[in-house]
């Protein structure tokens, strides 16, 4: 014991920041997170400004754009005739308080607007990723165990569809199905109109209605969860099953596994605590990447069950060519993105002593 | 001897590769003559409104009196032809970006592969999305977004590779015989580029067309009255009661997506038969 406390004495002094060495890999992701985080900003800005007409267009609409009068004062007003690094700092400094422009559909300030929709897209794609994961690794990890056997090539075929479903499809065709047709779902929405949402928390209704004690409310929230939820997790579930498959295989033949079996552990014992567990970096990272097909797949799905998400946001806003909403979801999916793809490293260097002094 | 295309290698024939090859097949036969055979032209509007289908119109008519089967089968002809062009454009330019990055290192490396951290920084629909509101809608703008978001796996993962190759003893002896840059590239890293490469397009296919529905149902894409599978179900939002709008062009998506990625799943299993990373950002 004594040999190994001062072992991890003597370690930290080779950190590059003087603390752990955790603490630097922490601060280095930090920081290429920022300098992405400048990234995305740089795209939306590209985009909403290097377009000739666009800024004006976005701004005050086409109606309006074509009236020179109008045009000359909006540019003076907003310093569009200054030099582009000038309108990228305001833009920016404009960013920094909150202000991403006035969208042309709704005419309200469009971070309030954005403020209100992500929410319901957060509780819808945390609901997305466990079912996903539990049904995934479920998959996965039946499809590795009997590698070659019939339900493999059958977990196979099924994820492979999984990732051939168009999902505005199948969210109009589940939508008509189990609502209209058999009327076994509830409509579109988060509640059923006879409610009211629960006090705001969270933010998002399930919660929110736990934390309340409100057990009706919950019911009929997690009831409008389902479809959006089933709909959503269909690509992501074909995705993590086809990662997690191979992940198990890759740890299966590990001499720790061998040594598991030997010792003569329990099935679930075994699959848990010793192959799970190995296979657990891999699929964390395919965690991150389906977050953002999640976030991708609300903007074709949540429309169609009128879900008051970001999703429904970005296709009202393009449907109707309203480009300040359409580059105001953009720049909130990127910043989230981000986020959680941050979140995974940092997972990951928790879990895997070895990428901290990578 | 005699039969010569019968002399596949026997590993190339998988019940999984052998449907998808011939469902693409069919709607790649179906795209470039669909116009020649349809029952009704796809843009005339002389049916009667959301008749159901039935023995004249097998799919039913849509909102505006058009038949959807015949708009199905000329809409294979818009989107397949553009997927596989998209796929085409986004492979040489993605391997030529990787291979100059990882060929040449230093600063080059640096700035091209920061180019592709910034479109990796989005989700694939909603970069795809944003470029395309930006440019204004229409299918040529959807195909120059979807191309966005799609070159830099290609450039990713050649970069991989020739990284991998370029302290290898063959490649560093071709140098030191003065093989040019050039050359180096062709002889030495392409070879073991082009399997990896090809797996990645034949799964991106369906990720392609996919991306381009998407954008056309969004309304960024195909305008009306173009006969395209993503707009068709857009219109289906407008007419709940009418499933059959909605439903046959779903089905076409999802047979030609499956089709292209069993083809592209067993061809992976020749090539690389540990890795399903590629698939990771699909969508």
């Amino acid at each position: 014991m004594g040999k190994n406390t001062r072992a991890t004495r003597v370690h930290p002094a080779r950190a590059p920041l003087g603390g752990s060495p955790l603490a630097g890999y922490v601060l280095r992701r930090l920081g290429m997170s920022v300098l992405l985080l400048f990234g995305v900003t740089l795209v939306t800005f590209s985009l909403a400004n290097l377009v000739p007409g666009n800024p004006i267009v976005a701004a005050l609409g086409e109606g309006a754009a074509s009236n020179p009068a109008t045009v000359a004062a909006y540019i003076e007003k907003h310093g569009l005739d200054q030099p582009l690094p000038v309108q990228y700092l305001n833009y920016l400094l404009n960013l920094f308080q909150g202000d991403m422009g006035v969208s042309l559909r709704t005419a309200q300030p469009v971070a309030s607007d954005l403020a209100k929709a992500v929410p319901a897209t957060i509780e819808v794609a945390i609901g997305a990723i466990i079912v996903s994961l539990a049904v995934g690794v479920a998959l996965g990890s039946l499809a590795a165990y009997r590698r070659g056997k019939i339900s493999d090539q059958l977990v196979r075929v099924l994820s492979l569809i999984g990732l051939s479903i168009p999902t505005f499809w199948m969210a109009l065709v589940s939508f008509n199905f189990f609502f209209l047709q058999l009327r076994i779902a509830p409509g579109s929405g988060r509640l059923s109109p006879i409610l009211s949402p629960p006090p705001t928390v969270t933010g998002l209704y399930t919660i929110d209605a736990l934390l309340a004690g409100q057990w009706v409310t919950f019911m009929d929230a997690m009831a409008h969860l389902m479809l959006p939820v089933f709909v959503l997790s269909l690509f992501t579930i074909g995705l993590l099953t086809r990662f997690v498959r191979t992940s198990v295989l890759e740890v299966l033949d590990a001499d720790y596994i061998r040594a598991g079996r030997a010792k003569g552990l329990s099935g679930p014992r075994m699959l848990f605590g010793y192959t799970l567990r190995g296979a657990s970096l891999p699929i964390l990272t395919i965690v991150g990447l389906a977050f953002g097909s999640l976030l991708s797949g609300t903007v074709l799905v949540e429309a169609v069950f009128a879900w008051p998400g970001l999703g429904s946001y970005a296709y009202n806003s393009a449907t109707s060519l309203d480009l300040p909403g359409v580059m105001g979801v953009g720049l909130i999916v990127g910043v989230i993105y981000l986020g959680i793809n941050f979140a995974v490293d940092l997972l990951y260097g928790v879990l895997d002593p070895r990428v901290r002094l990578a | 001897m005699t039969r010569r295309w019968l002399r596949i290698p026997s590993a190339w024939v998988t019940p999984l590769g052998v449907i998808g090859a011939v469902i693409a097949a069919f709607w790649i036969v179906v795209a470039f003559t669909a116009q020649f055979w349809v029952p009704f032209d796809p843009l005339a509007q002389v049916l009667p409104r959301l008749q159901a289908p039935g023995i004249d119109t097998i799919m039913g008519t849509d909102a505006l009196g058009r038949d959807i089967f015949s708009r199905l089968m000329t809409g294979a002809g818009v989107t397949i032809p553009l997927a596989l062009m998209l796929v085409v454009m986004s492979m040489v330019v993605g391997t030529l970006i990787g291979a100059i990055a990882g060929y040449f290192g230093k600063w080059v490396d640096e700035v091209l592969m920061r180019l592709t951290d910034l479109v990796m920084a989005f989700p694939t629909v909603i970069l795809a999305m944003v470029v395309a509101a930006a440019l204004g809608p229409s299918l040529f703008n959807a195909v120059i977004a979807a191309f966005v978001v799609s070159w830099p796996q290609y450039a990713r993962m050649t970069r991989s590779i020739v990284l991998g190759l370029r302290t290898q003893n063959y490649v560093m002896a071709g140098r030191l015989l003065g093989f040019s840059p050039f050359k180096t590239l062709r002889v030495d890293v392409a070879p073991n580029v082009v399997g990896p490469i090809l797996v990645l397009a034949s799964l991106d296919v369906g990720t392609a067309i996919l991306l381009l529905s998407g954008l056309s149902f969004l309304g960024l894409g195909a305008q009306p009255p173009t006969a395209e599978w993503g707009s068709m179900i857009s219109a289906a939002m407008a007419n709940f009661d009418s499933w059959w709008i909605g439903v046959f062009p779903g089905l076409a998506i999802l047979t030609v997506v499956m089709a292209f990625n069993f083809v592209g799943d067993s061809l992976r299993d020749i090539f690389d038969p540990t890795s399903q990373m590629s698939k990771a950002r699909a969508r």
